[in-house]
C-alpha cells in the first residue's frame, strides 16, 4: 500500500515565475521523507506538485517527470482526481469541512469514491480514526461537527480523512505549524506509526521535527529572492543533521543562514 | 493589575500611588509615557456621536410606529364596513356604497403563487450564473458577466413591466401552447387558450427581475468559501462539481437561503411589473397559463387611483396582509439559518 515516488527534472511555475527548478529525487516507500529549507524555497510547491494540487491555482503549471511506481502522474490521459485519490494530503491549517460531522468528514473521501453502504463506511471510519489516534476521543460524538474539536484533534481528523481512502502516499504540508507542542507530539507519534503503511512526505520548518520523524531529509534553498528553489542536498536524516556534505546545508541547520 | 489602566475607563482603573491621575491634561497632553492618565472627557466628540447614533435608532422606531398607526387607523374602518369575510372572500368590491364586499384570499394566494413560481424559475439560473462567475468563468469573462448582471438590476421595474406586456408575452404565449399540448393533463397547464396575461408571464418577468439580486448575493457567498476547504475537497480527489457540492454549497447554505429570501421578498412586494403583466382577476387558479393572476401589490397599484374612502382602507388592509406574509417568510428564513448555526458558527 505504499509506493515509490520518482521525480526527475521537476520545475514548477506560477505564471511566469519559476518557483522550483530541476528537482530530482526518489522518495522511498514506507518511510518518512522531510522537506526542509527557508521560506520561499519551493518545498511546499514541490510537495503540491506531487499530488497535482499545484496546478489548482490559476496560471500554475509543472514541467518534468513524476512517477509513482513507474506510473506517470503527469501523463497525457491521466485523470487528475485519480492521482489525488492515490496521494492524500494534510494541510498546514486543519481544514475539516465545517458543515460536516466528524463521521462525515472521515468518510467524505470514500463517498467521493462511490462507497454508499453504511456498514462499509462505519468500518472504514472507525479504522481511520483509530489509525489517527483519535477514536478514543471522539467515538461517542461522531455526529458532532468536526470543526468543534480542538486544533490538534482537527488535524488528526484531517489525517483520518486522508487515510480513510487508503492512499499510497500521504503528503503533509507543515501539519504541526498551527498546533501547540502537545498536539504536535501526538501528530509526530502518529507519523511514526503511519510510515509502516504509507509513504509519507512532510514539509516542516521545524528542524527538530524533521530530525525526530524522518528517515531521509531533503534540503531546499534559493540563491536570492526571485530565484527558483533548488534541491541542495538529499540524504539520510542522520547524515544531514550530523555530517552534511554541502556547506549550505550545514549553515542552514546550524542556524547560520536562514 | 488585570487590565491596562490605559485601556480601561479611568473610573474603574485602580489608582495606585504612582499612577494617580492629574486633573486634566487635555488633548495636548502627553499621549504615552507622559506624566499620567488624562481624565475621561465627558462632552467631547465621543458623546456627541453616541447621541447621534441613539437618535438615529430612535428615528427608525418612530417612523415604524407612525406607519403602523396610520395603516391600522385606515384599515380598521374599511374592515368594519366589509360585508364579506376579509380572509376568505375572493372578490374585491369595496367601493359599493351600500354593500361593500371584499376579501384577500385570491390576492394573497395569487401573490404567493406568482412569487414562488418566480423563485423556482430564477433560483437555479441565478445559482448557475453565480457558480459560473466564481468558479468556472475566466476572470475577464466573469467581470463582464457580473457587469451585465448589475445592469439588469438597474432596469426600472416599469420597464420590465412594459417589456413583458408588449413584447415578452408572445414567446410566453407560444410556450404556453406548447406546455398545454404536451402537458395539458397536468392541471397547471390546463387552459387551452387563448393566452394573454397569465401567472406564467408575470412570474417569468418577476424571475428576470429577481435574478440579479440572487445572483450577486449568492456569488458573494460563494466567494467567501475558505480556500482551504476547497483544497481539502480537491485533495481528496473531488472533481470541480464534487468540490462545489462538498465545500462551497454547504458552507454557503445560510447565505444562499438569505439571498433567496431577499429575492422572494422583492418578488412579494413587486408592484408595477405585475400590475402590467398579470390578468388582474379575483379568482385564484392553479392554472398557470390561463388568463388571470393577481397580486396584493399589483392590485393596490391598479385600484388605488379610483378607490373611495372604504376602497383605500381595504387596499391598506391588503397591504398589511402582504406585510404579514413577508414577515412570516423572513422568520422562516431566519429559523433555517439559525438551525445550521452550530455547524457554521464553529467553523471560524
Amino acid at each position: 500500500m505504499a509506493k515509490r515516488i520518482e521525480a526527475s527534472g521537476i520545475s514548477a511555475y506560477y505564471g511566469a515565475f519559476k518557483a522550483i527548478e530541476d528537482i530530482n529525487m526518489v522518495i522511498e516507500p514506507k518511510s518518512v521523507t522531510a522537506l526542509i529549507g527557508p521560506s520561499g524555497c519551493g518545498k511546499s510547491t514541490f510537495l503540491r506538485s506531487i499530488n497535482r494540487m499545484h496546478e489548482v491555482l490559476p496560471g500554475a503549471r509543472v514541467e518534468g517527470k513524476l512517477t509513482l511506481d513507474s506510473q506517470d502522474l503527469y501523463g497525457r490521459d491521466v485523470d487528475v482526481t485519480a492521482v489525488r485519490r492515490l496521494i492524500g494530503m494534510v494541510f498546514q491549517r486543519p481544514n475539516p469541512f465545517p458543515t460536516m460531522s466528524i463521521y462525515d468528514n472521515v468518510v467524505s473521501g470514500l463517498r467521493l469514491n462511490g462507497v454508499r453502504r453504511k456498514s462499509m463506511l462505519d468500518t472504514a471510519c472507525e479504522k481511520a480514526l483509530r489509525s489517527a489516534n483519535l477514536w478514543n476521543e471522539v467515538h461517542t460524538r461522531l455526529s458532532r461537527p468536526g470543526a468543534g474539536l480542538s486544533g490538534g484533534q482537527q488535524q488528526r481528523l484531517c489525517i483520518a480523512r486522508a487515510i480513510a481512502v487508503e492512499p499510497q502516499v500521504v503528503l503533509m504540508d507543515e501539519p504541526c505549524s498551527a498546533l501547540d507542542p502537545i498536539s504536535t507530539l501526538a501528530i509526530e507519534d502518529l507519523i511514526s506509526e503511519l510510515k509502516n503503511q504509507y509513504t509519507i512526505v512532510i514539509v516542516t520548518h521545524n528542524m527538530q521535527q524533521a530530525a525526530r520523524v524522518s528517515d531521509r531529509t531533503a534540503f531546499f534553498s534559493i540563491d536570492k529572492t526571485g530565484d527558483p528553489g533548488r534541491l541542495i542536498e538529499y540524504d539520510e536524516t542522520n547524515k544531514i543533521f550530523t555530517n552534511p556534505s554541502v556547506k549550505r546545508t550545514e549553515d542552514y541547520i546550524t542556524g547560520r543562514f536562514g | 493589575m488585570s487590565q491596562s489602566p490605559i485601556a480601561g475607563p479611568a473610573e474603574t482603573a485602580p489608582v495606585t500611588a504612582g499612577l494617580a491621575a492629574p486633573t486634566d491634561l487635555g488633548p495636548t497632553g502627553p499621549l504615552g509615557g507622559g506624566g499620567g492618565l488624562p481624565s475621561r472627557r465627558r462632552f467631547g466628540r465621543e458623546s456627541l456621536f453616541r447621541w447621534f447614533t441613539t437618535a438615529s435608532g430612535a428615528v427608525v422606531l418612530v417612523v415604524i410606529v407612525a406607519i403602523a398607526i396610520f395603516l391600522i387607523a385606515k384599515a380598521v374602518p374599511a374592515l368594519r364596513a366589509d360585508k364579506a369575510n376579509f380572509l376568505t372572500y375572493k372578490d374585491w368590491f369595496p367601493d359599493d356604497p351600500t354593500n361593500p364586499k371584499f376579501g384577500i384570499a385570491a390576492l394573497a394566494l395569487g401573490t404567493v403563487e406568482a412569487s414562488v413560481l418566480a423563485l423556482l424559475l430564477a433560483v437555479p439560473v441565478a445559482l448557475g450564473i453565480a457558480l459560473c462567475l466564481t468558479h468556472y468563468a475566466h476572470r475577464r469573462v466573469a467581470s463582464a458577466l457580473g457587469f451585465v448582471i448589475d445592469l439588469l438590476a438597474a432596469v426600472p421595474s416599469i420597464v420590465f413591466g412594459l417589456w413583458g406586456r408588449d413584447y415578452f408575452y408572445k414567446p410566453v404565449q407560444d410556450f404556453s401552447a406548447w406546455l398545454h399540448r404536451y402537458f395539458g393533463w397536468i392541471p397547471l397547464f390546463g387552459s387551452g387558450g387563448p393566452y394573454g396575461k397569465s401567472v406564467l408571464l408575470g412570474s417569468a418577468v418577476l424571475a428576470i427581475m429577481i435574478l440579479p439580486i440572487i445572483t450577486s448575493l449568492s456569488s458573494e457567498v460563494f466567494r467567501q468559501t475558505p480556500k482551504m476547504n476547497e483544497e481539502a475537497a480537491l485533495a481528496l480527489g473531488a472533481t470541480k462539481w464534487e468540490m462545489i457540492r462538498m465545500a462551497v454549497l454547504p458552507y454557503g447554505r445560510p447565505g444562499l437561503i438569505a439571498s433567496v429570501m431577499l429575492g422572494l421578498g422583492r418578488a412579494l412586494g413587486e408592484t408595477i411589473a405585475l400590475a402590467l403583466t398579470l390578468g388582474a382577476t379575483y379568482t385564484f387558479s392553479i392554472d398557470l397559463i390561463e388568463n388571470g393572476g393577481n397580486s396584493i401589490a399589483a392590485n393596490i397599484a391598479n385600484k388605488f387611483g379610483e378607490a373611495s374612502e372604504t376602497g383605500r382602507g381595504a387596499l391598506i388592509a391588503s397591504g398589511l396582509v402582504l406585510f404579514a406574509i413577508t414577515l412570516v417568510v423572513n422568520m422562516i428564513a431566519r429559523l433555517i439559518v439559525y438551525r445550521r448555526r452550530e455547524f457554521i458558527g464553529s467553523a471560524a
